[in-house]
């Protein structure tokens, strides 16, 4: 189907390994469709630059269906680029124009180290949630689902939180590299449902400490974090987790 | 040869005598056993977690940077238990009758019955995780209707279904590598199996940061690595999806089931260009709500708000007034291509039908369908820039889901002793066709449920594992998989890996796809070996062997769908009758539905590799139906 296309350059980073310097390289991509995601571009770029038997640019996707987190990069600096709330598997080419030059950056922040090109390493996050980001319960000891109602309220907000898929978004988009939203979300879900209540103290405790262990900064209430966020993951939620942190350090119990 | 050791006695008391019956590893003994787990997805990261907490010790490896982001995560619509919360008559037995009719009766009965009794034990455990599935105003779950059942017993949370269970399994799992009692490796693939005296001990795979290849040793593998949908090149699979692990054991004595079987999605956005990387599905959940018609007249180019009802067909209404537009997947899917190929089909390539959500509209109001479906209808208009509020969508079926697997007893396990296969990886619970819903019930079954008993019974009788690392095996396996690896790199032609993907997915989705032929198979069965030829000859594999290169990893990738395609024709030809997604043209009835032949098809057909140059040997599993009467399936 011959739809519209348009030309552009693209200016990518690139960085060889960890401890490699990176650069800027600029290459075209001509005969865009305008209904290509994002994503299909640099296939194609990626395509003409192994028909030349150059190396293509590494980047993170998989299930470029905006749920699985593991794409995304700075496009004219901004994190999953101009679409709100669009993971950039999603942003399409419909919203750039013929001759545009497009800026793309690996998220830069020094909890996600780069592995090569716009690759970069977020094991930081599975480290926060494994500080705590889970209910202890093993298999079987579940008690009938209905034993415990949820009022619809808790649920929508738990849900909210939970939408959140741990692609770093907010920690490229935050001037202090803060991972706040994201650990937020996690502690926000199970503190609105009743089954993290037994472990809501430590938890909060807990995933907070790793968080600045890891080495991302503080939040200081920029919010750049919640307009980046694919998922409209809402700041509230930081505002709900330094709540739940204060009242645990003050805590007798913990 | 082929044991499906499926416990006697009646079939609502089978697993329950069979739990009994097993032989246990007691607690202080199971710590000394390791396990591997390759893959996180639902089957992957709940096996893991449930074996940890028992004891075991675990080393669980995934593709992806977390096992977070395995594809479970994209499944949207729901999950099925028989908990009957919606006191409409659903009971474990409804839920085991439709999932056998479901499967074209071509599934084992006492899997799904076992599948059927735990599904309302993953309900329960999801939600003490904190899985915030959707609730009624009263505080209690919510359900919604999937197709092919008249019940409504599909727990939802909201869109994103596979996401919140796969968080679930995922928080689990996170708790036990904090443990320190599942060792957890990312950025990995595995390569290849690792088998000593007939039994499987590890596993070999390709560090995807450093480009090491690692081998690793256990008293037993579990291989939880999902589909073959990328055989076609374009589905609704995440990119990484692949067949190796699977194809790689298939390769060392794993007997290959029913690889025939796939399942075409029936509302899945149309293909709209040769850039295209893959393509997306619309929740089955729409069509509770979402009407999906054709013009009556062929070739009516007007606009769908142009066309009055009169002239518009909705021919699962028309055709199926029970089920309406909740029939199965391949019945819908099957009768969309029909209307399409009769020239019905809209939209500019003439490939597609509409799902119509105006209707729902005026009856509930815009709110509630925003509520129900708005992320979807989002996801829609970033695609397509069609709003669905406005106008319908556009749909026509793809490839989705795949039922064919490696083949595991009622144990789990497969022929080769120690390897152990779950979820989509593993044949067992959908016959021919799946039901909506019914992936994440089974991954999380095997996973929760299933394996956690089943395993304990091997390990005890067949105790620890005495291959470690340094064995000769062990070294040969990681020199094969180094030597394919530099074969690759070494290949300097001048076609790109996705050229070949493109065109492998052709040949299959023509000649193996929706409809079938014998002609076509034939064809294609000439075809795909030239491919391969081709493809080793003339491929270019840019960058080095020891970085992280994706193209590498792709290459690999496709080598072995360049295997498995093959595999996938020979058995779509030699099974000759239709039965749920496996559509032969040749056997239909009058109606245009698959026509199944019972006297001569009803069994599992499980492949075994002898050789590259030598065909593959053909093994059958009788399928015996003692509790569900065959008949032809009927949705009218």
């Amino acid at each position: 189907m011959a739809g519209k296309t348009i030309n552009l350059k693209i200016k990518v980073w690139r960085q060889a390994g960890p401890e490699s310097k990176g650069e800027f390289e600029t290459y075209d991509a001509k005969n865009i469709s305008v209904d290509a995601s994002f994503l299909e571009m640099l296939d194609v770029v990626n395509n003409q630059l192994e028909r030349h038997d150059k190396e293509p640019v590494a980047f993170d996707h998989d299930c470029r269906e905006g749920i699985c987190g593991m794409c995304g990069a700075v496009v004219n600096g901004v994190a999953h680029g101009p679409q709100t709330a669009t993971t950039l598997c999603q942003l399409h080419m419909r919203k750039f124009k013929d001759g545009d030059t497009i800026t793309i950056e690996p998220w830069r922040a020094k909890g996600f180290p780069i592995v090569k090109d716009l690759v970069v390493d977020r094991s930081a996050f599975d480290r926060i949630i494994q500080a705590g980001g889970f209910v202890s319960v093993r298999t079987g000891q579940a008690p009938d689902a209905h034993a415990i109602p949820v009022p619809k309220k808790a649920a929508d907000e738990a849900m909210d939180a939970a939408a959140c898929i741990g692609c770093g978004a907010c920690v490229a988009a935050c001037p202090n590299a803060s991972a706040s939203l994201f650990t937020a979300a996690k502690i926000t879900q199970l503190a609105k449902l009743p089954q993290g209540h037994p472990e809501r103290k430590t938890r909060v405790i807990a995933m907070v400490q790793q968080m600045d262990k890891e080495g991302f900064g503080s939040c200081s209430k920029h919010y750049e974090c919640e307009a980046a966020c694919p998922k409209e993951i809402k700041v509230s939620n930081i505002t709900n987790m330094n709540r739940e942190y204060m009242k645990a350090m003050l805590s007798p119990d913990v | 040869m082929l044991e499906s050791h499926i416990p006697s006695g009646p079939i609502a008391d089978k697993w329950s005598k069979h739990k009994f019956e097993m032989k246990l590893v007691n607690p202080a003994n199971k710590r000394k056993y390791n396990i591997i787990v390759v893959g996180t997805g639902l089957a992957g990261a709940s096996a893991a977690a449930s074996l940890s907490e028992m004891g075991y010790r675990v080393q669980n490896f995934c593709i992806q940077d977390s096992p977070r982001r395995a594809h479970s995560i994209a499944a949207q619509g729901g999950i099925n238990a028989a908990k009957n919360y919606q006191n409409d008559g659903d009971s474990v037995h409804r839920l085991f009758y439709d999932t056998v009719k479901g499967g074209d009766y071509r599934s084992r009965e006492a899997n799904v019955h076992r599948l059927a009794e735990v599904s309302v034990n993953i309900i329960d455990q999801c939600v003490a995780q904190g899985v915030p599935f959707a609730r009624e105003y009263g505080g209690y779950l919510a359900n919604r209707s999937f197709g092919g059942a008249q019940v409504s017993r599909t727990f939802y949370a909201r869109g994103q279904t596979g996401q919140q269970l796969l968080l679930g399994a995922y928080s689990a799992l996170m708790k036990e590598v904090a443990r320190k009692n599942v060792q957890l490796f990312t950025r990995r693939e595995m390569l290849d199996l690792i088998v000593v005296d007939n039994r499987a001990v590890g596993i070999v795979c390709r560090n995807l940061v450093s480009g090491k290849i690692e081998t690793h040793t256990a008293d037993a593998v579990i291989l939880a690595t999902g589909g073959y949908g990328n055989v076609y090149y374009l589905s609704t699979n995440a990119m990484a999806c692949n067949v190796t692990a699977a194809w790689r054991a298939h390769r060392r004595g794993a007997f290959f089931a029913n690889p025939c079987y796939t399942q075409i999605h029936p509302t899945c956005i149309p293909v709209h260009g040769d850039y295209q990387s893959k393509l997306t599905l619309m929740s089955e959940s729409l069509r509770n709500d979402g009407r999906i018609w054709v013009p009556r007249s062929k070739g009516d180019k007007r606009s769908p708000e142009e066309i009055p009802e009169s002239d518009r067909l909705y021919y699962l209404e028309e055709k199926y007034p029970s089920f309406g537009n909740l029939v199965p997947r391949d019945v819908a899917s099957r009768n969309a291509k029909e209307w399409c190929d009769k020239g019905h089909g809209v939209g500019a390539t003439g490939m597609a039908v509409y799902l119509d959500f105006r209707d729902a509209i005026d009856r509930d109001g815009r709110d509630v369908i925003d509520g129900k479906y708005g992320n979807l209808f989002q996801m829609y208009e970033r695609i397509t820039d069609d709003d669905p509020f406005k106008l319908p969508m556009m749909m026509y079926p793809a490839v989705h889901y795949t039922m064919g697997g490696l083949w595991v007893d009622y144990n789990l396990m497969s022929n080769l002793p120690g390897l152990h296969v779950l979820g989509e990886a593993n044949f067992s619970d959908h016959g021919a066709n799946r039901l909506g819903a019914s992936a994440l019930m089974q991954g999380l079954a095997d996973g929760y449920f299933v394996i956690p008993c089943t395993i304990g019974d091997f390990l005890a009788k067949a105790g620890p594992s005495k291959v470690k690392e340094g064995h000769a095996a062990v070294r040969a396996a990681e020199k094969e998989a180094q030597e394919r690896i530099d074969r690759l790199v070494h290949s300097k032609g001048s076609r790109a890996v996705d050229d070949f993907h493109r065109e492998l997915g052709k040949i299959m989705w023509d000649k193996c796809g929706m409809a079938r032929n014998a002609a076509g198979l034939k064809e294609a069965l000439q075809e795909i070996p030239r491919l391969r030829q081709e493809f080793w000859e003339d491929v270019n594999v840019t960058g080095s062997p020891g970085t992280f290169n994706q193209v590498l990893e792709r290459a690999g990738r496709v080598a072995d769908f360049l295997e498995y395609g093959e595999l996938m024709c020979r058995d779509a030809l030699e099974r000759d009758e239709s039965c749920g997604g496996h559509f032969r043209e040749e056997h239909q009835t009058e109606d245009g539905e698959a026509l199944r032949n019972d006297d001569k098809f009803c069994h599992v057909a499980a492949w075994e590799f002898t050789g590259e140059t030598t065909a593959p040997v053909l093994h059958q599993e009788p399928l015996t139906y003692e509790n569900v009467k065959l008949t032809q399936r009927s949705y009218k």
